[in-house]
């Protein structure tokens, strides 16, 4: 199956970068273009491309000014040939890529211990403990993108009955925290300022700078919540490898 | 042989020109703050622009070196001295064994880059020698510098070993020219931001009339700037996007930040203008408390301004190399 290309707008971000963006909203739709497009310019990079950052609804490609000056000498910038570029490239229709979508499941502990700010939503939502954990675990959730922190994943979206909006102040937050900001819900990595309200932990580790891909999941992947004890959770922790 | 840290700074890391590739994981690029000086830093000493370097902070850390090696310092000025003597800044120092590395005082600049010749040999973390604190991982053990740790360095060629003799250093006679400036020192020139026009016409003004104060709330991660509040006409919220090495931020207080080498990959606050990548190098070496001023100009003109540094580099690379041949090949005259 190919993608129908969606309307789309190309913006600079600085000097050495364009931001193409295909909407303005946390759609799952809009999300599968971007990691689809992330995926053919990676397979196609053009001289002096230097990375590509999925977001959202977004895809920002950097570039080498000097190289893609040297590479394209027409034209009067190296962003004006940046974009004609990009512009071809989304003018090709995506070949049916077979994509294995991933489903990962994550083991989280819902107890006192680690959910922070598990009463203050269930006071806040007027629902019990209970049954947030059951609603957090229920849906299968969509890796819209990675970002803020290394491995830090944007899932999305979660029920209405649970949706929280961001703690004023951000607080120390610790590796594994899980939490919900807004239809968002995601994992710190790494120990962190945070301004998430967290419902519990998990033990896996999310990010391990020693493994070729140091990241457990990736734009694009899907994830499901599973509610564990607080034994499961310190044998887990302990026997971790990712 | 090694350089051995004999009394840690307040924050000094290994870095290199950045970690690119991985900022679809979250892992941001990281890097020297100023590339321009630690590039140059490397060509005065004959490496590859993208060797690891250390970036320095004031009060910095001091450095024993056990074997003779050729050094030079760039970026802040920090009155380098060896065995208490001073040597000049932005150019290259051979150094005999048994040397001990002090930073007196800060005279002017908020980072200092220090290249050995060979560069420091660490290992490479996704192919970049740049520490990242938050991931513990790259640079020396994935931290800054602390007392006792012993960073391996290449021994120099026994040419130059020989000109030192006995002498306690020996200063080599070419050098980096401090500046190649040719707008104001103060100016840092800014591209529009994709929320630029969320500004109101009067906080446009502000922004190209007053000048902003770094305060000391900055850091690595970014310049958290105090002036004149901003406002906008439109408060409606941004999803997360990627974000750059010089995206100015409005902040909900109405005040900005600028951020810099190690910033989040991803955010959504309003960006309200962008630093041109010429223009990074220079905004790095504002420290807190001092004052910059903004101006605006094009796509076109940022390009050239880059393009013109690459140029500078390349011909003080060219310079060095042949200098550098001179006397490792002993033909000097």
């Amino acid at each position: 199956m190919s993608l129908a290309t969606l309307s789309y707008r190309i913006y600079p971000l600085g000097d050495a970068a364009i931001t193409i963006e295909f909407g303005t909203a946390i759609n799952a739709a809009i999300n599968k273009e971007v990691v689809a497009r992330f995926q053919q310019l990676l397979q196609n990079p053009f001289k002096g491309m230097i990375e590509i950052i999925p977001a959202y609804s977004t895809l920002t490609i950097c570039y080498d000014i000097v190289k893609v000056r040297k590479e394209y000498p027409a034209g009067t910038s190296a962003l004006e040939n940046v974009k004609k570029i990009v512009e071809e490239k989304l003018q090709q229709t995506i070949p049916p890529v077979e994509t294995v979508e991933r489903l990962i499941k994550i083991p989280v502990c819902y107890e006192e211990e680690f959910a922070l700010d598990i009463d203050e939503l269930s006071a806040a939502k007027n629902i019990s403990k209970e049954e947030i954990i059951n609603i957090h675990t229920a849906k299968k959730y969509k890796v819209y993108m990675l970002g803020f922190l290394p491995g830090f994943a944007y899932m999305g979206e979660v029920d209405e009955q649970i949706k929280m909006p961001r703690k004023t102040q951000p607080t120390p937050t610790a590796a594994g925290s899980v939490g919900i900001a807004g239809v968002q819900t995601g994992i710190y990595p790494l120990a962190s300022q945070g301004g998430w309200q967290i419902i519990g932990r998990t033990p896996l580790k999310l990010f391990n700078a020693g493994r070729e891909e140091p990241a457990l999941l990736r734009a694009g992947d899907t994830v499901q919540f599973y509610s564990i004890s607080k034994e499961d959770f310190t044998k887990q922790e302990s026997d971790s490898l990712f | 042989m090694n350089v051995r840290i004999i009394k840690a700074g307040i924050l000094d890391t290994l870095q290199d020109l950045g970690r690119y590739g991985w900022q679809h994981l979250g892992i941001n690029p990281g890097g020297a703050m100023d590339k321009w000086s630690a590039q140059v830093a490397n060509i005065l000493v004959g490496n590859n622009r993208k060797d690891a370097v250390i970036e320095l902070h004031f009060p910095a850390a001091e450095l024993f070196f056990e074997e003779p090696a050729l050094i030079a310092i760039t970026g802040a000025n920090f009155s380098a001295h060896i065995n208490a003597e001073e040597i000049p800044h932005g150019q290259p120092v051979l150094i005999n064994k048994y040397s001990i590395l002090q930073f007196y005082g800060l005279k002017k600049g908020a980072r200092a880059y220090l290249a050995v010749y060979g560069g420091f040999d660490i290992p490479k973390w996704l192919n970049s020698y740049s520490t990242q604190l938050k991931a513990k991982a790259g640079g020396y053990s994935g931290r800054a510098l602390q007392k006792e740790d012993e960073i391996p360095i290449q021994s120099i060629p026994s040419s130059l070993a020989e000109l030192l003799g006995k002498t306690e250093f020996l200063i080599l006679p070419w050098k980096a020219e401090a500046t190649m400036e040719t707008t104001k020192q103060e100016t840092i020139l800014l591209l529009e931001g994709e929320e630029w026009n969320r500004l109101t016409d009067d906080s446009k003004q502000k922004i190209m009339t007053y000048s902003f104060i770094v305060t000391p709330q900055s850091d690595r991660m970014g310049y958290r700037l105090k002036g004149e509040s901003l406002t906008t006409t439109n408060n409606e919220e941004l999803i997360s996007s990627a974000v750059s090495f010089g995206t100015i931020q409005l902040l909900p207080d109405g005040q900005l930040i600028v951020l810099m080498a190690d910033h989040q990959t991803t955010g959504g606050y309003p960006r309200i203008a962008h630093v041109i990548s010429a223009h990074q190098s220079r905004l790095a070496q504002v420290k807190a408390g001092e004052k910059i001023q903004f101006s605006f100009t094009n796509h076109q003109k940022a390009e050239e301004l880059l393009l013109q540094q690459q140029q500078h580099l390349q011909q003080l690379q060219n310079a060095c190399t042949f200098r550098l041949q001179e006397y490792t090949n002993g033909n000097r005259h």
